[in-house]
């Protein structure tokens, strides 16, 4: 059961677009995956809208978890995405 | 006929420009209810509504294709909102339980919505995006067109209650020549695509839909003014150059003769500062750093705060930064800081006072900030919201030199400070009006009544008063004096703020262009005509009318 730690770089957040590029990454997995941040309990990371509510900030740290074949490599790939400021 | 002599109403303006035509509105949206009929087996309607989200999520990938730029990042991530899975298995809940199906897509929303209203800002304006998926399913679903954009052949002012990023996406182009909404706030969509087709806007404006479908209403994208059936001499063509539409001013804030005013930024995020910083801002008046503790079980450690702080310190450089402390009050409740049930919050425990029954949520704060301008190697100014009397004032200051933090000031905004404002610059270094508290508790009037709106104007003569007297304590004390409100946004009211002894204006960044020159065109003494001229009228509507005219004999002699 891989899991990963990685600290948002989206320098807004996780909010609407990020958020919504991040759900699409993880749908396009087909395997299901949370995200967790400190305090709340893990949401589905395929949801736009449960991704948003999380309300994650720049800096945060979010905690990856999937299962299934090939969650490593799925992992690695989303937290590749969130370690980068698309905006940048 | 005599129509609607209504007075002018006002939002906030957020793309400038001034134009005048009627007024057309968005056709309203079908309203879901748990009284419709109940659609056929769950199993069969679990399948219709997933066909209406996937259309209405098809729908919008095409409008985001056509669109591009800002517009179809905006429609994308709508779309994303309709194919969400937890949102359909909420719906899906609603109807095992035997509601409509339109209504349980409704239900399903409003609960993400309330969750989205809980985290305020940016995403908090997004629950238009997602009321807009359910509008749009409902109408798939019952079989319907979607209400679109008016197009009755000749220019009019858009209005609606909000309005979705689909329905704004369709503006460019169109009949429409400027917009205002009741609700939406500075970066709601239609802020932002306003501003992007260069479309007059006004949001935030209450009362607007009360305006007849018709009716030729005046819209100053600048100053938020909504003037229905203005007379004829304030009636300038739709393309007319807007008289609020500034020339650029280049460099620092000053006025005429020299005399500099500082124009700063009010932030919320650190986005926010990242944006206000690529923009000439002279540095951040106003940080409200509540968006860091909301929707939080537990308090921020010190070291996520410095982080926070630390970034927007980076961003602004050598620029200067007043960071308020957390503002919360039973009104805005944080679960770790029970202040427990007020019957008048807005007169109870909230801003430095919260900080008697949790000094350690003030500490934090400051430790955090002091370690924040230790890790950028530059100074940063702090100031305490809610501040009654000079002692609140003086056991703050030494609490946050205590954390090695040099500039300590306060807000002013209850008249016991403002009256007083000469013995708190004894003890602190610098002090900062807000303008929209300071009018509710001077005029008793809730910021949140529409119906009381004539007693919040900022005009009003008993407010002025109280500037004049903190701006003459300032300038005895040698004593910088800023306004953070709504005030110092609107450009005449700025220059009878520099009038009263105000030293630097804090505004969205939005708005600095048309204060800069505002000021610019005016010199410090003239500046002081106004205020003279404003403060002795009878009343907040006569105030404003006084130094407008005063202002353009002052600029036509000049």
């Amino acid at each position: 059961m891989p899991t990963r730690t990685v600290t948002v770089a989206s320098k807004v957040g996780l909010h609407a677009r990020p958020a919504a590029t991040f759900t699409r990454a993880v749908a396009g997995s087909g395997l299901p995956v949370t995200i967790g941040v400190a305090g709340k309990d893990p949401v589905d990371a395929a949801s736009v809208l449960a991704v948003m509510t999380l309300g994650v900030q720049y800096g945060q740290e979010v905690t990856l978890h999937a299962e299934g074949d090939g969650a490593t490599a799925t992992l690695n790939e989303l937290v590749a995405l969130l370690a980068t400021d698309h905006d940048a | 006929m005599p129509t609607v002599r209504t007075t002018v109403l006002r939002g906030r303006g957020v793309s400038p420009g001034v134009v005048h035509a009627p007024l057309a509105r968005l056709a309203a949206p079908l309203v879901t209810s748990a009284a419709d009929p109940v659609g056929a087996e769950p199993a069969a309607e679990r399948v219709r509504l997933r066909q209406a989200l996937e259309a209405v999520a098809a729908d919008l990938t095409a409008r985001a294709d056509a669109a591009g730029g800002p517009c179809a990042d905006i429609l994308t991530t709508t779309a994303a909102m309709a194919l969400d899975p937890t949102l359909r298995a909420a719906a899906e809940e609603h109807l095992e339980r035997g509601c409509p199906t339109a209504h349980a897509l409704t239900l399903a929303i409003e609960g993400f919505c309330a969750r989205l209203d809980a985290l305020g800002g940016y995403l908090a304006e997004r629950v238009t995006d997602l009321r807009d998926v359910g509008h749009r399913a409902a109408a798939h679903l019952a079989g319907v067109a979607m209400p679109g954009i008016p197009a009755p052949g000749y220019p009019v002012v858009l209005v609606a209650r909000d309005l979705a990023p689909a329905d704004t996406a369709t503006l460019e182009g169109g009949d429409v020549v400027a917009i205002v909404t009741e609700e939406g706030g500075p970066t709601s969509h239609t802020a932002i695509l306003a501003g992007a087709l260069g479309l007059p806007a006004v949001v935030g404006c209450p009362g607007i839909m009360a305006v007849p479908e018709g009716v030729t209403v005046r819209v100053d994208g600048t100053t938020g003014e909504v003037e229905p059936d203005p007379p004829a001499a304030r009636r300038v063509g739709p393309t007319a150059a807007a008289p609020s539409d500034p020339p650029a001013v280049v460099g620092p804030g000053s006025t005429a003769d020299g005399r500099p005013v500082a124009l700063l930024s009010n932030i919320g995020t650190v986005t926010d500062a990242e944006r206000a910083a690529a923009t000439a801002s002279e540095g951040v008046g106003l940080f409200r750093t509540e968006f860091l503790f909301l929707d939080r079980r537990t308090r921020p450690d010190v070291d996520e705060q410095a982080r926070t702080y630390a970034a927007v310190l980076r961003a602004f450089g050598a620029r200067r930064v007043v960071v308020r402390t957390l503002d919360a009050g039973s009104d805005k409740p944080l679960p770790f800081l029970p202040l427990g049930a007020e019957d008048n919050p807005a007169l109870g425990v909230r801003g430095l006072r919260t900080a008697t029954a949790h000094p350690a949520v003030l500490d934090d704060q400051l430790a955090a900030l002091a370690a924040a301008a230790a890790g950028t190697a530059r100074d940063v100014d702090v100031m305490a919201p809610m501040v009654a009397t000079v002692e609140e004032a003086e056991r703050f200051a030494v609490r946050a030199r205590g954390h090695g933090l040099r500039r300590v000031g306060v807000m002013i905004e209850v008249p016991a400070a403002a009256l007083r404002a000469r013995e708190l610059l004894e003890v602190v270094d610098f002090v900062s009006i807000g303008t929209n508290d300071l009018g509710q508790y001077t005029m008793a009037a809730d910021r949140c009544s529409g119906a009381l709106g004539h007693l919040l104007d900022p005009w009003q003569p008993a407010v002025l008063d109280l500037v004049a007297v903190v701006g003459e304590a300032g300038r005895a004390a040698g004593k910088p004096v800023g306004v953070c409100g709504e005030a110092a946004a609107d450009p005449l009211l700025a220059a009878v703020l520099v009038g009263l002894g105000v030293s630097s204006l804090s505004t969205a960044p939005t708005a600095r262009p048309a204060v800069h020159a505002a000021l610019h065109g005016l010199s410090a003494p003239c500046c002081a005509v106004l205020a003279d001229r404003a403060r002795a009228a009878r009343g907040a509507n006569a105030a404003r009318t006084t130094a407008a005219r005063t202002r353009d004999e002052l600029v036509g002699a000049g």
